[in-house]
């Protein structure tokens, strides 16, 4: 196994795992550390193909995923938000239980 | 592959699963700053060192407290009674979620493991060890080729910042 193929089996991993938690807890809160998760997975890739790429002088790859940290920290701020939203205006974060849109 | 690369990929993998499975909220919070930390290990390890302290900083610093208070506001109580603990934290469907995440890792394994790009940049010989990103180079990338998206991301940071603020809120006629 070559290391960027070992590097890249890891980030797949951590996507499944993340997407995993997202789709089966019920809580709000773990949905939401799920899609984290499966960003991390993506910044990892994003590393790996920078150090393991042909032009790793270039930085692209390497700001690609400075970048993407900072847009994820501005949605973990705002899907928080909204998740204490949830809570105040349905004193549950249980997603099994918001039905309010069901048709 | 050198064995420090298996027990950094060993703990973030396991503290991804300790996030998904364990049934309380507090320990599920903690096994994801296990992951995050582990991942901001295995960027130092890929000689990406600012984007290591950056995750440590970003990730372990700021999101887990954030989201250790969003479990500490929205927790009603219940679940550190004994019969709390027996309510299911999975959903009903979680078996096809299971199955989905898991036919998605099976696709992205095979991708990898057949993938041509993979085998011939490890053959060739830019992975060798020199570290290329140094602070400087990176601070010059940030004010010269990519200054339009550092902008956009400060406009990203101050909109959501405020978002959050305004979402968060009180609202009008609400009981205090």
């Amino acid at each position: 196994m070559t290391p960027l193929s070992a590097y890249l089996l890891v980030a797949a991993l951590l996507f499944a795992v993340g997407l995993a938690g997202a789709l089966t807890r019920r809580n709000a809160v773990l949905v939401l550390i799920g899609i984290e998760m499966m960003l991390n997975a993506a910044n990892l890739n994003l590393i790996a193909f920078w150090r393991f790429g042909a032009h790793p002088e270039q930085l692209t790859g390497f700001l690609f995923a400075i970048f993407s940290i900072a847009v994820a920290a501005a949605e973990a701020a705002v899907g928080l938000a909204l998740v204490i939203a949830l809570w105040r205006h349905t004193r549950s974060v249980n997603l099994d239980e918001q039905t309010r849109m069901k048709g | 592959m050198s064995w420090v690369f298996w027990v950094l990929a060993a703990i973030t993998i396991a503290g991804g699963m300790a996030t998904v499975l364990v049934r309380r909220l507090v320990h599920a919070a903690l096994g994801a700053a296990a992951a995050f930390a582990g991942l901001a290990l295995l960027y130092l390890s890929l000689d990406a060192q600012f984007a290591g302290f950056a995750q440590l900083m970003v990730y372990v610093g700021a999101v887990t407290i954030l989201i250790l208070f969003a479990i500490l506001m929205t927790q009603s109580g219940e679940l550190n009674q004994p019969e709390g603990l027996k309510k299911a934290v999975f959903s009903p469907g979680s078996f096809w979620g299971l199955l989905l995440a898991a036919l998605v890792f099976a696709v992205l394994g095979f991708a990898v493991n057949n993938s041509q790009a993979a085998l011939a940049v490890a053959t060739g010989a830019s992975a060798s060890a020199e570290p290329t990103a140094t602070v400087a180079s990176i601070g010059q990338a940030l004010v010269g080729n990519y200054v339009l998206p550092l902008e956009i991301v400060a406009l990203i940071l101050t909109a959501a910042l405020i978002g959050a603020v305004v979402i968060a809120l009180h609202e009008k006629g609400e009981a205090q």
